[in-house]
């Protein structure tokens, strides 16, 4: 039965979401936007709670592993509302209080969802309790991924790890690295496999941390292996090419972690349209909407507000297609595509809308609407998801619609 | 439907058979070719409940004992599984709200898939194929219509005590069946569709008497043209609160009610043998008023406009007509208090969903256009389509159809759950106006000048999807 309200059982975890972004985000929101590069050690006090989250299946890491989901009964004919759909609801609420932050908690790292996603029970056993970041970009290798150059050698019983990566969210806070590098850099993508790289060892180095327009709060790293040795069983998933699945499966982590970015858009959204409203309403201007020729800032706040709710709604699709093993490569990306630019433009707005209040720092409008901009850009720029999206649509490969 | 409460047998012998022998009833399932196809959906249905399909059901019997089973039903018993909520004598009958179960889902219930079904082979065979000469002749194909009766859609939204099939509210099954309709045809589907926000109204609001009068009728074997009148001829005029006026008047009729004001682009004007007018009673705020046809003091004008010209979309001017004191839906009670049983916001915010079903369809209707042809059409050597200024175009089409639909189900699920959604409602009219428009002229620019011509119908889903958020009310 067609019902897209948020399940009863998820209402819970959605408000407990709103309420660490109301008490724990929101206050120190400013202070990390200013005090770049410094460690929210409130964060710390979060996550024994957020573990709590995780065994409720909320949590980043928690969200691909099996078993998770519900299944009352096992009945088949039952709509499950799991893992998935937990995690965005709850990402949607964090994110209204504050993004940075939210990409910058203790163990919550992609490199966590990697892991869970494909590790070993050995591997997961022995790191998965720490903070993982992922290691993908480099500085000539962005959205072609593809054509990353770090390489991987197997010398005896060990890896060797060469090359420079760039923008690794939690590079410096994480525990250990998940790194995306070659095992042949003549096979191309299939060659192309994740190595878990514990910090501390030798010939890996935080070579920087960047400065940049959002996300303060979290860390951004540019990571330099040297000759980095590590055990043979650290690499994720089979150390085989197989041309036709491996990279397939290194990318299908996008599936489940790009509907995740577009809640984080969704948050940012929500939490500046807020704001936006009381501003407004405060200063004595109308903006409840509804009618056919209301004021120029009702129009924009209805159509805005409409705009996010459309994202809202194509981000739990793709959740819930994944909670009910419903491939959902192209939903995934249509909802990240349009959540992510619809953020982007509903921040900006508002910033518009408010005039000065907006664009000054008393407010956190101006700091969400710089925020929004990554979000349009990691996991999938909003051009490779339009890719993604036409060439399912359109029914073309890789090699037709480039 | 609360599935949750109900036994199997209950869901297989229930509504999914009297909504069988509502669409099987007619010719039009075998006209249409669509035997296999429904049957194959009932199978689905039928295994969907398992093992408790009983010999005895319907779809099993043997034919003396279906005969059998009909001459019993026609004594005035229905099925033993399926009680009938029976309205106190002399209330109208209403529908009870659907449970919510507590779940998010996507999937339709599997009566709801055949409605889908049974509508978009009714699009593909006959609307599609009409369509053209409709938006010519700025009128309706009577044959269309007749044809379309038999789909039985009114039936599905009126309690049975009224005689229909329904229990419940089904906005949700109405939205699913516009989109199918819409993209057959946006104008046809609202000429199809219109009598039915007559009858939701009467449903929602009407007295027992004029649910008697009235509801029979649009269950029955003909066509009945019908529409609710609510828009005016003003700019950014509030649907919800009309400038057309009623007082009250005598005549030689008796007690009654005079209507002055007029009404824009009312579906169906020329043909209606009953209209829905709203407007606003002195101090007791906006009421519908069944207005016949020939009513005196009404005139009827042919209003073309952009689109949806299928319709046959009239003006209605109000000039002292005269009805008598039961006209007023809901009746005279509603009128004391206010804030009584009417609600025009209600009205209003249903016929927005239905407005986002509507361009949902007419986009679906796009996409499912500019597909094949992007990928034909080649130019510099190789389908436009590999092009990404084209490519993306066609990405982003399918990404808004797709969120248009799911906040027109949003809204409807809300509506049928008895749940708030005037917001909801808003939010459908605000982005299905800018997406459908958006897929209208799109679709014309993606298939470049030969979108410009009538040869190909993107030029008239140009014109249809201009309506979405124009139109208020008539649905």
């Amino acid at each position: 039965m067609i019902d897209l309200d948020i399940s009863r059982k998820h209402v819970a975890l959605q408000q407990q979401a709103r309420m660490v972004a109301d008490n724990v985000f929101r206050p120190i929101s400013r202070k990390y936007d200013t005090a770049e590069h410094a460690y929210p050690k409130e964060l710390d006090f979060l996550a024994s709670l957020l573990d709590g989250l995780n065994e409720s299946g909320a949590g980043a890491s928690a969200r691909l592993e099996k078993g998770k989901d519900d299944a009352p009964g096992g009945d088949p004919k039952r709509a499950k509302n799991g893992a998935n759909m937990a995690t965005v609801v709850g990402t949607i609420e964090l994110c209204r209080g504050d993004v940075g932050l939210l990409l910058t908690l203790p163990r919550q790292g992609l490199g966590n969802a990697a892991l869970a996603a494909v590790g070993t029970p050995e591997q997961k056993a022995k790191y998965g309790n720490g903070w993982i970041a992922m290691a993908i970009t480099e500085p000539s290798a962005g959205s072609d991924s593809a054509a990353i150059r770090a390489t991987a050698k197997l010398d005896g019983d060990e890896w060797v790890l060469n090359g420079e990566k760039i923008f690794v969210t939690a590079g410096e806070r994480s525990s250990a690295v998940v790194v995306w590098a070659t095992i042949d850099p003549s096979l191309g993508r299939a060659a192309i496999k994740a190595f878990l790289v514990p910090k501390g060892t030798k010939g890996m180095t935080v070579a920087r941390l960047d400065h940049k327009l959002g996300i303060r709060a979290s860390d951004t790293a540019t990571i330099v292996f040297e000759d980095c040795r590590i055990p043979k069983d650290l690499i994720l998933g089979s150390p085989e090419i197989d041309t036709k699945k491996a990279f397939a499966g290194v990318m299908k982590t996008f599936d489940n972690t790009r509907p995740l970015v577009a809640g984080m858009a969704i948050g940012v959204a929500k939490a500046a349209l807020e704001r936006t409203r009381e501003l407004l309403r405060a200063a004595g201007t109308p903006v409840d909407g509804g009618r056919a020729a209301g004021t120029y800032v009702e129009a924009e706040l209805e159509r805005l507000e409409a705009e996010v709710e459309t994202a809202r709604l194509l981000t739990l699709k793709a959740a819930w297609m994944a909670d009910n093993g419903v491939p959902n490569s192209l939903e995934a990306s249509m909802a990240k595509a349009k959540a992510a630019r619809v953020s982007n433009e509903v921040t900006l707005k508002c910033v518009e809308l408010l005039g000065p209040l907006g664009y000054e720092e008393s407010e956190l409008v101006e700091k969400w609407a710089r925020d929004s901009k990554i979000l349009d850009i990691f996991e999938g720029t909003q051009q490779i998801q339009m890719l993604v999206v036409a060439r399912g649509v359109l029914g073309k490969t890789s090699a037709e619609l480039r | 439907m609360n599935e949750g409460r109900k036994s199997p047998i209950e869901r297989v012998a229930g509504t999914p058979l009297r909504l069988i022998t509502q669409l099987g009833g007619g010719d039009l399932v075998d006209r249409l070719g669509l035997r296999d196809a429904t049957e194959r959906a009932l199978h689905g249905v039928g295994k969907a409940a398992g093992k408790v399909m009983s010999k005895k059901s319907p779809l099993t019997l043997s034919d003396s004992a279906r005969a059998k089973r009909a001459a019993e039903e026609s004594k005035g018993e229905g099925p033993p599984t399926a009680p009938k909520p029976v309205a106190p004598a002399g209330q109208p009958a209403r529908l009870a709200n659907i449970a919510p179960t507590g779940v998010f889902d996507l999937r339709p219930t599997d009566d709801q898939e055949l409605v889908r079904a049974t509508a978009r082979r009714f699009a593909d065979e006959v609307m599609r194929k009409a369509a053209y000469a409709a938006d010519a002749a700025a009128a309706p194909d009577p044959a269309v219509l007749a044809a379309a009766q038999e789909l039985g859609l009114a039936a599905l939204l009126v309690p049975e005590a009224a005689g229909g099939i329904a229990e419940t509210r089904a906005l949700v099954t109405t939205v699913l069946a516009i989109e199918e309709l819409a993209r057959g045809d946006m104008g046809l589907a609202l000429a199809m569709l219109a009598p039915l926000g007559v009858v939701n109204a009467l449903v929602e609001h009407g007295t027992h008497a004029q649910q008697q009068t009235w509801l029979p009728r649009f269950t029955g074997d003909a066509f009945v043209p019908a529409a609710l009148a609510l828009l005016e001829p003003r700019p950014g005029s509030d649907a919800a609160r009309p400038q057309t006026g009623a007082m009250r008047a005598r005549s030689d009729q008796g007690s009654g009610w005079k209507l002055f004001g007029e009404k824009s682009l009312v579906p169906l004007g020329q043909s209606a043998e009953l209209f829905l007018v709203l407007a606003e009673v002195m101090g007791a705020g906006p009421r519908l008023f069944l207005v016949p046809r020939g009513t005196a003091g009404v005139t009827v004008t042919p209003q073309p406009a952009m689109g949806l010209r299928a319709a046959g979309t009239c003006k209605l001017e109000l000039d002292g007509a005269f009805v008598p004191d039961d006209a007023l839906l809901g009746g005279e009670d509603a009128v004391v208090d206010a804030r009584g049983s009417f609600d025009a916001r209600a009205i209003v915010d249903r016929a927005r969903v239905a407005w986002g079903a509507m361009a949902v369809g007419g986009a679906r209707a796009v996409v499912d256009y500019v597909i094949p042809y992007c990928n034909e059409r080649k130019a510099f050597g190789e389908p436009v389509s590999h092009r990404q200024a084209v490519a993306f175009m066609i990405a982003d089409l399918a990404i808004e159809l797709e969120g248009m639909r799911l906040l027109v189900h949003r809204a409807a699920s809300l509506a049928d759950q008895g749940k708030p959604f005037t917001r909801e409602a808003n939010l459908v009219r605000v982005q299905c106006g800018a997406k459908g428009m958006k897929a209208g002229t799109d679709g014309v620019q993606l298939l470049g000048g030969h979108g410009f011509v009538k040869d190909h119908p993107v030029e008239r889903w140009y014109r249809d999807l201009r309506a979405i958020a124009v139109m208020e009310g008539a649905l």
